[in-house]
């Protein structure tokens, strides 16, 4: 239903796009993962005739962007982190119009519009509010209703909930959800690691303009190995001596919570966690909590991503899987926002 | 079939900008204000000077072209605004026409014209001006006026669509009105201009539209001012139209394939 082949996109010097290869069957929840500056939006952008690829194509529902960009369209919804609503018209008149520019006529596009907003539970304000006066997740609803307005099979979410408070959040992948019912192809990115977990069936990691790995959650971290220990001591200033007591038994560790919480692999699994117990113990460091658990999306990115100037977080807090609003919003990349 | 979509799709964006205008009547003020300020300064500042109340009636048919001129800021500002907002982008990404948008703008700040020629025709009437000649002549002199309107709007899309930023628009789109609307023969006799000058404002379409624009009023031009000279003051009707479709025919084609060649972010 979507698929890129070989695309290569370079703004100057800079290679936005180095060969990016990505299928996504028909139906399915495609995620694209990947810190900011990473190419996400450029693939995007690409897709949706926006911009065009220095080689390489992409399909949409059969049509390429190069050769046959207008069916693209025909058969695209974009909904972007930008949430392009006009501030100056009321819900209503926003859907009606994106409606009409889709080729609806006036009376099917007013009836459209009626019942997208049922649907995204924004008709009690659909003729009283102005889309300027709309919260951050209204405003990104009613985007999404226009991206799917015309019924396309194909459905793209450029990180559709950057910026969003939680409740927000909730209401988008509640809708995002509903879209995969009925049966519509979504190719969603995101940097948030539960995101992407949450909704997609399948997901590909970018970095630096290269898809890294691509797969199911549980196949991605596959990859990166088996389980981890995590433990939390009694006192943070045990920290210290709790990791050297662990790295003289050969275990790198991570730490967060200011010192107090460690992670360790176990490759082993039951026997890594009691090892792991025992050196604590015999070295008098109090734990409060231990827990053996498979990885993280947030560690098979770093993984997968290691050596990237682009982390996204500083932070190697592993079990605070992606916070939205934790990191800044993907703003433009530079050579970008100069076209 | 393109164009039959280009207009339909016109049509939803022109009324999507009416409703907006509707909702932001600070622009209105600002289409009505500047007018009626001209009108007044240059009737009555500078008019005891030119000749009294017969400048006052020249004043009128220069005082349009010149508004409607400066009109076409608004399609700048406007287009602008609706690129960095992002809007524009949800727009190319939809099977719309590409004309289409663009068409939208220009269209709907004809009413915006339509408002300005209302309110200078209002204030003209309160400053002793009157037209001699019969309503078709008049109507027929508003039609011109549009014309050249929606063609000088054409202008302002391009500055919108090169500028890209609401700031860069804005001042651009200011910018080349004053050079262009001042050596004309819109507010003195274009034949009182330096050898240099003088070609030029005669060439002016807008020394013809505020000719045209006199023409069809029956204005007189005041006692010691020359009539434009050359081929266009001698035929300001026809020379006018030439202008529009000119402009209309460079400037349409040029704004939509910059459109087609932008890309925001």
């Amino acid at each position: 239903m979507i698929a890129l082949h070989g695309i290569v996109k370079q703004f100057g010097d800079r290679t936005a796009l180095d060969g990016i290869d990505l299928e996504v069957p028909s139906g399915t929840v495609q995620g694209l993962l990947g810190p900011n500056g990473a190419g996400k939006t450029t693939i995007v952008r690409v897709l949706t005739t926006l911009l065009t690829p220095d080689r390489g194509d992409a399909l949409v529902a059969g049509h390429s962007v190069r050769s046959d960009p207008d069916g693209v369209r025909r058969s695209l919804g974009v909904s972007g982190q930008y949430a392009a609503v006009d501030e100056k018209l009321t819900g209503y008149e926003n859907l009606r119009m994106v409606a009409q520019l889709y080729g609806m006529r006036r009376r099917a596009a007013a009836e459209r519009a009626r019942q997208l907003l049922r649907d995204f539970r924004l008709d009690d304000v659909a003729d009283t509010l102005l889309a300027g006066q709309y919260s951050g997740g209204m405003r990104r609803r009613l985007d999404l209703a226009g991206a799917v307005i015309a019924r396309p099979p194909v459905v793209i979410l450029d990180e559709p909930t950057t910026g969003l408070d939680p409740r927000g959040r909730r209401d988008t992948w509640d809708a995002v959800t509903s879209l995969t019912d009925e049966g519509v192809t979504v190719l969603l990115t995101t940097q948030y690691l539960e995101e992407a977990d949450q909704l997609a069936d399948s997901i590909a990691v970018i970095d630096r303009g290269r898809i890294v790995a691509d797969g199911t959650a549980a196949a991605l971290k596959q990859r990166v190995g088996g389980s981890r220990v995590d433990i939390v001591l009694a006192d943070a200033d045990d920290g210290a001596a709790a990791r050297s007591a662990l790295q003289r038994d050969g275990h790198d560790t991570e730490a967060g919570d200011r010192g107090r919480r460690l992670t360790l692999a176990a490759d082993e699994g039951g026997p890594g966690l009691s090892r792991a117990l025992a050196v604590l113990e015999r070295a008098g460091i109090d734990v409060a909590e231990a827990a053996l658990r498979r990885p993280t999306l947030d560690e098979v990115f770093l993984g997968l991503t290691a050596g990237s100037s682009l982390e996204p977080s500083a932070e190697t807090d592993s079990a605070g899987a992606g916070r939205p609003g934790a990191e800044e919003t993907d703003e433009a990349l530079p050579a970008e926002a100069a076209r | 079939m393109r164009p039959v979509r280009a207009v339909r799709d016109g049509v939803v964006i022109a009324r999507r900008n009416l409703i907006g205008l509707r909702r932001t009547p600070g622009a209105l003020v600002t289409g009505i204000a500047q007018p009626i300020l001209f009108v007044i300064i240059l009737a009555y500042v500078f008019g005891g000077t030119l000749g009294g109340g017969a400048y006052r009636e020249y004043l009128v048919g220069g005082i349009l072209a010149q508004t409607l001129t400066f009109n076409s800021s608004f399609t700048a500002v406007y287009l602008a605004k609706d690129l960095q907002s992002g809007l524009i982008d949800r727009f190319r990404a939809l099977p719309m026409s590409r004309v289409g948008v663009i068409l939208g703008r220009t269209v709907s700040d004809l009413v915006m014209s339509a408002i300005s020629v209302l309110v200078i025709l209002g204030c003209g009437l309160a400053i002793g001006w009157r037209a001699s000649t019969g309503p078709g002549s008049v109507l027929l002199a508003c039609a011109l006026l549009l014309l050249f309107a929606f063609a000088v709007s054409w202008v302002g899309a391009l500055i919108a669509l090169t500028a890209r930023s609401v700031e860069v628009a804005q001042s651009l789109g200011l910018l080349w009105l004053f050079p262009v609307c001042f050596i004309s023969g819109a507010f003195v006799s274009a034949d009182s201009l330096p050898t240099g000058l003088q070609a030029i404002a005669r060439w002016n379409p807008i020394t013809a539209v505020a000719s045209a624009a006199r023409q069809g009023f029956g204005n007189e031009v005041p006692p010691g001012f020359m009539s434009p000279g050359g081929w266009p003051g001698e035929n300001p009707v026809l020379y006018s139209v030439l202008s529009c479709v000119v402009i209309i025919a460079v400037f349409a084609p040029a704004a939509v394939l910059q459109y087609r060649r932008i890309s925001r972010r």
